[in-house]
């Protein structure tokens, strides 16, 4: 290596100390999504001549987390590795294998100002003093699409989408005699239906503020509100009100081939559906249940955020730094927001997609950040922070599969998974005291 | 007299079995050992902190539900699987065997499923089957079943058998075609012409004679359906839906490289070794002696 090194020295003296410091950048971002990320990379490359940024598609969210993981056990770890929301805990208490965004920031000499994020965004990604760890990229919330075509036929209006549960069912059965085979369905039901939830209903996910206060956290998604919600899903199923989608966002196609009129999914969703829907649809808030008090209050987000690894020279730390430092400008992160439907993560780019008049020609673009900044984010509505999620998430997937296949009622259910998910957590605590 | 060959190298032979040992080494043994070695420890992903557990994440595999409902599911999926590709391509063996016209073009057909990717084959059958575009799912419904496996345990199950033992039919159809052609055609003959039909032909003389090939075959599949079909369930129901079908390799997969518990996930892995161990003792011992009638 360093024979080499002097080698390509001695003949090219002046290219090697112009050469930019290379920054690997791996992400879980293909299609076109990818295209966005490479042409973020090559814009920031232009911009300066002190770095160079190489940014890698490692496949899904988990083979990204994977690979980064692998490559750090390897010792040849990237400078910067995308996290989904679910592996922020894993990364958290992983102390010598990430560096806090914070410092990363603080020893660049590069302003930052922490409050320029949309709190509900970096809530997610702060420790409990309030200190960024890793730098939010994709951020999305759910909301509800509507097929505006369908609620003609049904004889509602289509610019009055339901703001509750109840008035969901109601207008599911007026759909449905309208010739629909089910009024709604969901995609990510445990990050709609039980996460978001709670936190639209102020209710908590988990103890210790949604596991934010420590390792001993038990989930208490089991409680009589959680499992009404589920019930009444449960229930709904013989009435053609609600139908099951199957896990993760695999229930798109009953949407976009008018199975249902209702559908709940991500915000992020909503360039798909642009391109699968052959009819005019919309989006409004997550609906709630009325008899509750404090709902509706805010959502919180799924996406992924960038997370810095250890076992890099200082030097190269300071290109990350200008990279955070440039995709947080307002017009990168507005045209990112613009492109891919994701929420913009400042309130400067907020700002600036709103002067331009974006929203009042996209309203369904401002439907997600109009209910994530609601209300002033509660300990329950603040995000989660639970070890071993990826494994509960499947642990609900699957009771709650039950409980739709009529097999457990929600009770069992819900308290089977709250069961087997505090085993998880017990799990994690053990392996990071 | 008896002429005797002696090589003098001594090192020759050690150098002609070294590229197979060494890839033995690197790709089969030093992972198992690492398999073992991490199966004793609870780890943080990243490899900070590991501590010694013992048999900890045995006790915890053995005492979950959820593993001891993977055991049964894989014991209802491997031998289904095994079962349905076999007598398929049996019975498509004898019939390929009996063609005369256009026999290769039957056989090349037969043969193709085993050229497409177990992942490939199983997104065409999620399509086929899929409750809102499938094909297959929408004449289902014309004749009064509704079909959502995404949803009813059962129904998966039977998607993802269908799916994985497809691809296998080709495989044991090979065998079973290799095999039948391998009885000498007299026998037959001789029973011909003592009057026995040809139900009763391939009972009494076809079938014992291919008993080897169908033991070597049982055995195949079985670790097929073990191991090899994991890209069907990744494809198609990702264990669910209710764990219905969460096969234990793919529960491995899930444990390990999507939750990240490299502990409980190399404990996973140390089971199905000895499994797959004891598959291959019992072809070996028993089978490879040829059951002979």
């Amino acid at each position: 290596m360093l024979a080499a090194a002097l080698f390509v020295l001695l003949i090219f003296p002046a290219s090697v100390i112009a050469e930019p410091i290379t920054i690997n950048w791996w992400h879980a971002h293909g299609g076109r999504l990818g295209e966005k990320v490479n042409a973020i990379a090559a814009d920031f490359n232009q911009s300066q001549d002190n770095y160079q940024l190489v940014a890698t598609y490692k496949g899904n969210y988990a083979d990204t987390m994977t690979a980064g993981i692998a490559a750090f056990r390897a010792k040849t770890p990237p400078h910067i590795l995308q996290v989904f929301e679910v592996g922020t805990a894993s990364m958290m208490a992983a102390k010598g294998a990430i560096k806090p965004v914070y410092e990363v920031m603080a020893e660049s000499g590069l302003p930052f100002d922490p409050n320029a994020y949309l709190p509900t965004v970096t809530g997610y990604y702060t420790n409990s003093d309030g200190k960024m760890l890793s730098m939010p990229f994709n951020s999305s919330t759910p909301v509800l699409y509507y097929n505006k075509d369908a609620f003609k036929k049904a004889g509602l209006d289509p610019n009055k989408p339901p703001k509750t549960w109840p008035e969901v069912a109601e207008y599911s059965k007026k759909l449905v005699k309208a010739g629909y085979k089910s009024g709604f369905s969901t995609a990510w039901i445990s990050w709609i239906h039980l996460e978001n939830f709670s936190a639209w209903h102020n209710v908590p996910i988990g103890t210790k503020a949604n596991g934010f206060g420590g390792l001993d956290t038990e989930f208490t998604i089991n409680s009589p509100l959680h499992v009404k919600n589920i019930q009444q899903l449960a229930d709904w199923q013989n009435e053609n009100v609600f139908v099951y989608g199957g896990r993760r966002n695999k229930g798109n196609a009953k949407f976009s081939s008018e199975e249902v009129a209702m559908y709940t999914e991500s915000s992020a969703g909503y360039a798909g559906f642009k391109k699968t829907c052959k009819f005019d649809f919309g989006t409004s808030m997550l609906p709630y249940w009325p008899d509750v008090e404090g709902a509706p209050q805010n959502t919180i987000i799924g996406g992924a955020s960038l997370w810095v690894l250890t076992g890099h020279p200082a030097e190269e730390y300071k290109g990350v730094a200008a990279f955070f430092n440039y995709l947080s400008k307002p017009e990168v992160q507005a045209d990112w927001h613009e492109f891919t439907g994701y929420l913009p993560i400042t309130l400067g780019a907020y700002e600036l997609k709103k002067s331009q008049g974006f929203y009042k020609e996209n309203p369904g673009m401002e439907t997600a950040l109009k209910q994530m900044t609601l209300n002033k984010p509660t300990e329950n509505s603040k995000g989660l922070r639970f070890g071993n999620f990826v494994q509960m998430r499947s642990i609900v997937y699957s009771e709650l599969e039950a409980i739709f296949a009529g097999k457990k009622t929600a009770q069992q259910g819900l308290d089977d998974a709250v069961v087997a998910g505090n085993k998880l957590l017990r799990k994690f605590e053990k392996a990071n005291k | 007299m008896e002429k005797r060959v002696i090589f003098k190298h001594k090192f020759l032979p050690y150098l002609l079995v070294a590229p197979q040992i060494i890839i033995t080494l690197i790709f089969f043994i030093w992972p198992a050992s690492q398999a073992l070695y991490q199966s004793v420890l609870q780890e943080d992903p990243f490899g900070l902190s590991s501590v010694f557990v013992g048999l900890d994440n045995f006790v915890y595999i053995f005492t979950d539900p959820i593993y001891l409902n993977s055991i049964y599911v894989t014991i209802i999926f491997s031998f289904s699987v095994a079962a349905i590709a076999m007598i398929t391509a049996l019975f498509l063996a004898v019939m390929a065997d009996r063609a005369i016209r256009a026999a290769t073009t039957y056989k090349t057909l037969i043969i193709w499923p085993y050229a497409v990717a177990p992942v490939v084959a199983a997104v065409l059958w999620y399509f086929l089957f899929n409750p809102t575009v499938g094909m297959i799912a929408f004449l289902l419904k014309v004749v009064g079943i509704e079909w959502d496996h995404s949803l009813n345990g059962a129904q998966a199950m039977i998607l993802v058998i269908i799916a994985a033992a497809w691809r296998e039919i080709s495989y044991n159809f090979l065998f079973f075609l290799a095999g039948l052609q391998a009885i000498p055609k007299s026998f037959i003959e001789a029973a011909a012409i003592d009057g026995a039909s040809p139900v009763k032909r391939f009972w009494t003389i076809a079938f014992p004679l291919l008993s080897p090939t169908a033991f070597f075959l049982i055995v195949m599949n079985i670790v097929y359906a073990f191991f090899d079909t994991f890209g069907v369930i990744h494809a198609i129901t990702e264990g669910g839906p209710n764990d219905a079908t969460n096969i234990l390799v793919f529960k491995v997969f899930h444990d390990g490289f999507l939750a990240l518990d490299q502990g409980g996930s190399a404990a996973q892995s140390v089971i199905l070794m000895i499994v797959v161990i004891s598959l291959t003792v019992v072809q070996f011992r028993y089978i490879e002696r040829k059951v002979h009638y």
